[in-house]
């Protein structure tokens, strides 16, 4: 059947993490494999979770800091 | 009868009725609206179009958090029935269409045809100034603090999700299926231990606070009625369904660094594990539900209702505003401001 609708089981986030739809086995830094536990998963893609490898929203303070670094550079 | 006020410790298992919704309790008035509206209910009489008008917002909004209770898990001693009054359906239209022009006189100019719709509300969430609560419940908080905190939040967090939920009739194929895919995981995924507003729950007994719905509502300073009155405003309006969306985005977009932050100030103050895991939970889960209410969810309204975008920014807008009100008043009032 084809299908009306996209709908993909993976979905990279810009500059942000991956979303994996499903059962999934996801490795971290160290190659230990995480088993997926919620219907979406978000895997860190930035490094610098504290829960890898799922995303906790790091990047976000990460984008910030290197954006406020970058306006501090410019004055 | 235990002290209300919330000095009490609480003894009971976060299950005590088997999971049970209870209803909440008939509040304390806060004003001749609410006085007349309250002992209507209670009396079983009908309401007057000569009745008494709101005297204060705070008046206005107790007596509009009853009458949308109507629609949740109702109100004790008030006879099922009174959901649909006309004449009290009457009063809610007249209370919500004064705050709706008061929320919306508070959203500044924003482009209702944005070229990127997402780009757009990530841009109105990050760039919008707030006050922390969850900073100063991390570094600052004393326990009895985080009680008052928590019991205000009970007021959401026992229908954690269900304001939202009103919208799912009422939208198109592609933002239908995925809001549920986030309200999915909300629910627990079909697992009643991991309902959000079940983890709450556990977590408030644990805390040795009232596990009961609504329970807290005579403490509930006026931002945490707005708070709540804008979600079911929004959910129970097909007209403002994009709304839900907006606030939806805003929240989940908010979530993931104060709920670690509250995490790290609950496990300080040794305030139990239950409630700490409820924060961790969310860390994770809106992680993800940020991205699905501004990639999948907003994106696909948008998709099927350009116009409506509007009320979407209505909806972000109000929910990041209502927030930062509720907070300048409780670190002021907590010294922190």
């Amino acid at each position: 059947m084809t299908p009306d609708f996209e709908y993909v089981r993976e979905l990279p986030c810009p500059d942000g993490p991956l979303l994996l739809r499903g059962n999934h086995l996801v490795p971290d830094a160290d190659g230990t494999l995480h088993p997926t536990r919620r219907p979406v998963s978000a895997v860190c893609q930035c490094g610098k979770s504290g829960i890898p490898p799922w995303c906790d929203g790091t990047h976000k303070l990460v984008a910030s800091a290197r954006k406020r670094a970058a306006e501090g550079g410019e004055r | 009868m235990l002290d209300h006020v919330g000095s009490a410790i609480f003894v009971e298992s976060p299950t005590p009725d088997a999971g049970r919704a209870g209803n909440a309790p008939l509040p304390e008035p806060r004003g001749e609206l609410s006085r007349a509206l309250f002992a209507a209910l209670r009396n079983g009489d009908p309401w007057q179009d000569a009745s008494p008008a709101a005297d204060s917002d705070e008046d206005a909004q107790i007596a509009l958090w009853v009458l949308y209770e109507l629609h949740y898990h109702g109100l004790a001693s008030v006879p099922a029935e009174r959901e649909w009054d006309p004449d009290l359906l009457r009063l809610r239209r007249t209370l919500e269409a004064e705050f709706e022009e008061r929320l919306r006189s508070r959203v500044p100019a924003l482009d209702g045809k944005p070229h990127d719709p997402v780009q757009q509300l990530i841009d109105l969430i990050e760039g919008h100034p707030g006050a922390s609560i969850s900073r100063f419940v991390q570094r600052q908080a004393d326990a009895g603090q985080v009680r008052e905190l928590l019991r205000h939040r009970s007021i959401y967090h026992l229908k954690e999700a269900d304001p939202t939920a009103w919208v799912v009739p009422r939208l198109g194929v592609r933002s239908k299926a995925a809001l549920m895919e986030l309200q999915y995981d909300e629910y627990g995924a079909g697992d009643p231990n991991r309902l959000h507003h079940q983890l709450f729950r556990r977590g408030l007994a644990e805390s040795g606070l009232c596990t009961r719905y609504g329970y807290y509502i005579d403490e509930a300073p006026v931002e945490i009625l707005e708070i709540n009155n804008a979600m079911s405003l929004f959910g129970l309006h097909r007209r403002l369904r994009g709304a839900v969306l907006g606030h939806l985005a805003a929240f989940e977009a908010t979530s993931t660094s104060p709920s670690r932050w509250l995490a790290h100030g609950l496990r300080r103050l040794g305030l139990g594990e239950s409630l700490v895991e409820y924060y961790t939970e969310h860390v994770e889960a809106d992680a993800v539900h940020e991205q699905l209410a501004l990639r999948t969810i907003c994106s696909a309204f948008h998709a099927e209702e350009p116009d409506e975008w509007p009320t979407v920014l209505l909806g972000a807008f109000s929910c990041l505003d209502l927030e930062d009100r509720y907070a300048q008043r409780m670190l002021t009032r907590w010294g922190a401001l």
